[in-house]
């Protein structure tokens, strides 16, 4: 519980003047995302503890290696939750890693993901600077937003070592209900549904049934599941959950896991493999062995991008490849935050 | 210190073509007409929305392709011309006022909306097109575009990219940055990027986070691909007099803590109530010192629903009145005052100067009281409209630009409002931007280091410095530049080491 801000300076500073590069590490939880990576470990894990937390405010400050577990458990006590639904991939799964993977649960394309939370951040440049960008209010457009040029960057740009999120109150109620159906046909439903008014917060297709969840005020959700029918699922939340963190049997042993992030009224394509589709379609899991080039151009006409997400080579490219002016940019980008590639050098792409 | 002057280099002085050679250059490829050179023509262009800022630009260019406004940055890029690209020019941050030796570059001609997929629920649309024209286009699907700020009848999406443009339904469904899925850059070089994709995230760094809110430093916007939102089924609102700013700070946080997330949640000081009602003659009573207008939006029931429990909640926390629209028209006057606040506040003063500072909601009774302490200093009048459901005040200070030596007063005046923002926890500017008009705070809010890192994230997209110099970041010499005007006070000390040599 104890704020290591000085001791991480440092850490960074001597690195930077060793000549020494450093692979950051919270919960290590997602050791198994991105690319092979190199360098001494620089442990942020032990930085935590909530920082402050203002339920009136519906914002939650934090150290970068609090557990996320920790953090809900204090906003449930509130009534309030992380309506990005953040995914646990281990009890140890922190704070800033889930920022720096911008890892988001089922309910993302209706509450936002974990970028959209974000309110601001403290950061460690490769300068050993530590730095504040955004804040602790709802909106801020002084400076560029630099918090969110984190999510997704995995680590490569510096160390998150405190993050501000926007938090909202936990629906009055939730329902799923469970529909048979092939997935062009549940593509095509979850589409045209999210189209009307009606509260709905996740919908996945798996294993030829629909699951669509609603939430909100109780009146609101049941009016809805009368309107569409079908059972109410008794197990949902059991569901919802190892969906988020990735413990269905869908995402057992060792045949790599690759992440389709697509438009989501994109045709299925027809690719082997068995396919779990989350975010009403645009989020698209497959298991097979295949390889990322065949597969980019496949994802680029879906509207998207592919990841290979777990398993396989990861000693190659791992998320889909940028054009040569947007890679260019990153690496300028990179060099002005960290001018010495100290942090997680190849983590993201081999030429980061 | 030398580092942070190398990453930001203010342009040369033109040693390439002049006006009129360059004009010549722009007319081999765009309509003679669209090329500007005259001061009267050039005149509508002086300025954005905050009119006190004006100067005359080198030349004005309407380009109608995007080919055009490639080559428009290639020219600029190879004689390092300064670009300011403008939208409808509605900012009030004087983020588009244009440079006097640069190209002033109006996005005007890109006025298409290229498709809108219902099914997928995105719209694509060029940069000139009207925030308010994505809606309605949208609105036969039953779908509409989230964010509606106060001037978007008339602004457009490429400015509201540019600025992360919010309004008075944040809270609930995010500003720009969270409803913008992809857009189309030319960089300063004129290469022609595209950021975002149909998904709902792209691998690597967030650049498209990183262009929201840019104003204009790193790339001209061709095209924005945005989100749709279903249209609610039903839109409520309740309006709730206080005989106090803090039992009306109270409520609101009262709702937030009944885990209701309203759509839209205003609240107005007497001033305000009093030159709205005046103006609009929505119904709001004079007499009362705030008022909150609380909107609730959703299904039939859900509305039904909130609605019950937010009016019980104004009862528990001492609404001296509370009225609640029974009908579409009687929740558009309701709105009709909050919305036409600006100009009514107008007509009661001369002139007057809007502020866009943030604070955490429970700081609101504090700074209230402060801002009217300092009001009386300065012997100006300010009137007070508030975002409550997210924190962003907008103070209207009242002044007479006729006066000499008014307007001088005003923005300190301002200045001390947005310092004292950053004091409780917020921020300078929550979205109108900084441009040029919240420059010199920008050190109040961010030390050396931070506003160095600012330059390099400039310098990767923009290394020579010329889209929109001079707005957003201070430089190094701005930094000592207002230091030396204004020496710190025990009370609002100046940033510790502002200009210092950190680097």
């Amino acid at each position: 519980m104890s704020d290591l801000t000085r001791q991480l300076q440092q850490q960074v500073l001597s690195a930077r003047s060793e000549g020494r590069q450093l692979n950051i590490v919270g919960g290590g939880s997602k050791a198994f995302m991105g690319r092979q990576s190199s360098g001494d470990l620089l442990d942020v894990g032990q930085h935590r503890g909530v920082v402050s937390y203002q339920p009136v405010e519906l914002v939650v400050t934090a150290r970068a290696g609090t557990p996320i577990g920790e953090i809900e458990a204090l906003l449930e006590e509130q009534g309030q939750m992380l309506a990005f639904e953040p995914p646990r991939f281990s009890d140890q799964s922190t704070l800033g890693g889930t920022l720096a993977c911008n890892l988001s649960g089922p309910g993302r394309p209706w509450q936002g993901s974990m970028r959209d939370h974000l309110l601001g951040i403290r950061l460690i440049n490769g300068r050993g600077e530590a730095l504040r960008f955004g804040g602790q209010v709802m909106k801020n457009v002084a400076g560029y937003d630099v918090s969110r040029l984190m999510a997704g960057a995995m680590g490569t740009l510096g160390v998150i070592t405190e993050v501000s999120l926007k938090v909202l109150p936990r629906p009055a109620c939730q329902v799923t209900l469970v529909e048979s159906m092939g997935l062009d046909e549940a593509l095509r439903v979850s589409n045209e549904r999210a189209a009307t008014p009606k509260p709905i917060s996740a919908v996945c297709w798996w294993q030829g049934k629909l699951h669509t969840r609603l939430a909100g005020a109780r009146s609101s959700v049941e009016s809805t599941v009368q309107q569409w029918g079908g059972e109410p699922y008794s197990e949902a939340d059991e569901f919802w959950r190892q969906l988020r963190d990735q413990q269905l049997e869908f995402f057992a042993g060792d045949t790599p896991l690759w992440r389709f992030s697509v438009s989501p009224t994109a045709p299925q394509p027809a690719l082997d493999g068995e396919w779990l589709v989350d975010w009403g379609g645009a989020q698209r899991w497959l298991r097979a062995a295949g390889d990322i080039e065949r597969y980019e151009p496949v994802a680029k006409e879906m509207g998207g991008s592919v990841t290979l997400f777990k398993g396989g080579d990861r000693s190659g490219e791992v998320f889909h490849s940028q054009p040569h002016a947007l890679q260019t940019l990153q690496q300028r980008l990179k060099r002005g935050f960290d001018p010495d590639s100290l942090f997680n050098p190849g983590r993201l792409y081999s030429w980061m | 210190m030398s580092e942070l002057a190398n990453t930001r280099p203010s342009p040369s002085p033109n040693t390439g073509p002049d006006r009129g050679q360059l004009a010549q250059l722009f007319r081999q490829f765009i309509d003679p007409d669209f090329v500007i050179e005259d001061p009267e023509t050039q005149k509508p262009y002086e300025c954005d929305g905050l009119s006190m800022y004006c100067e005359m630009p080198l030349l004005v260019v309407l380009p109608e392709t995007v080919e055009q406004v490639q080559q428009v940055m290639k020219i600029c890029h190879q004689h390092q011309v300064p670009v300011v690209a403008r939208g409808a020019g509605t900012g009030l941050c004087a983020g588009a006022m244009p440079n006097r030796q640069g190209v002033l570059l109006s996005l005007a001609k890109f006025k298409r909306i290229l498709e809108i997929d219902p099914l997928g629920r995105t719209a694509r649309v060029q940069p000139g097109v009207r925030n308010l024209a994505i809606s309605e286009a949208a609105a036969r699907h039953g779908l509409y575009y989230g964010p509606d700020p106060s001037s978007q009848i008339a602004c457009t999406i490429g400015g509201n990219v540019a600025e992360n443009s919010g309004g008075v339904h944040c809270l609930k469904y995010g500003l720009t940055v969270h409803n913008v899925l992809k857009v189309e850059l030319i960089t300063v070089e004129g290469e022609r990027l595209t950021i975002g994709s149909g998904g709902l995230d792209s691998p690597g760094m967030d650049l498209l986070a990183l262009l929201n809110g840019s104003e204009g430093l790193l790339g001209v916007v061709t095209e924005v691909t945005v989100k749709l939102l279903p249209i609610p089924e039903k839109a409520r609102v309740v309006m709730a007099a206080f005989d106090s700013v803090q039992a009306a700070g109270d409520a609101v946080g009262g709702i937030i803590a009944e885990g209701i997330i309203p759509a839209g949640l205003e609240m107005m000081d007497s001033h305000a109530i009093r030159a709205a009602e005046d103006f609009a003659r929505a119904g709001y009573p004079k007499d009362a010192q705030a008022l909150l207008l609380c909107e609730v939006d959703g299904t039939c029931e859900e509305v039904q629903e909130h609605i019950e429990r937010v009016e019980q909640l104004f009862h528990r926390f001492g609404a001296t009145s509370i009225r609640t629209s029974q009908s579409e028209a009687e929740r558009a006057l309701l709105w009709k005052g909050r919305k036409s606040a600006f100009p009514a506040v107008g007509r009661i003063s001369p002139d007057y100067y809007c502020m866009d500072g943030t604070i955490p909601r429970g700081q609101l009774a504090h700074v209230l009281t402060e801002m009217q302490k300092m009001s009386e200093h300065y012997g100006l009048r300010v009137a007070n409209v508030f975002h409550a459901g997210d924190g962003n005040l907008h103070p209207l200070i009242l002044f007479d630009a006729n006066v000499p030596g008014e307007f001088e007063k005003t923005e300190a005046f301002g200045a001390k409002i947005l310092e004292l923002c950053v004091q409780v926890g917020g921020c300078i500017t929550g979205e109108h931007g900084v441009g040029i008009e919240k420059i010199r705070q920008m050190p109040v809010q961010f030390n050396p280091e931070e506003l160095a890192q600012f330059h390099r994230i400039k310098a990767a997209f923009d290394p020579a410095g010329t889209l929109n110099p001079g707005k957003g970041v201070p430089t190094l010499r701005q930094c000592q530049e207002y230091r030396s005007i204004e020496p710190p006070s025990a009370e609002h000390p100046a940033p510790s080491s502002c200009g210092g040599s950190h680097v």
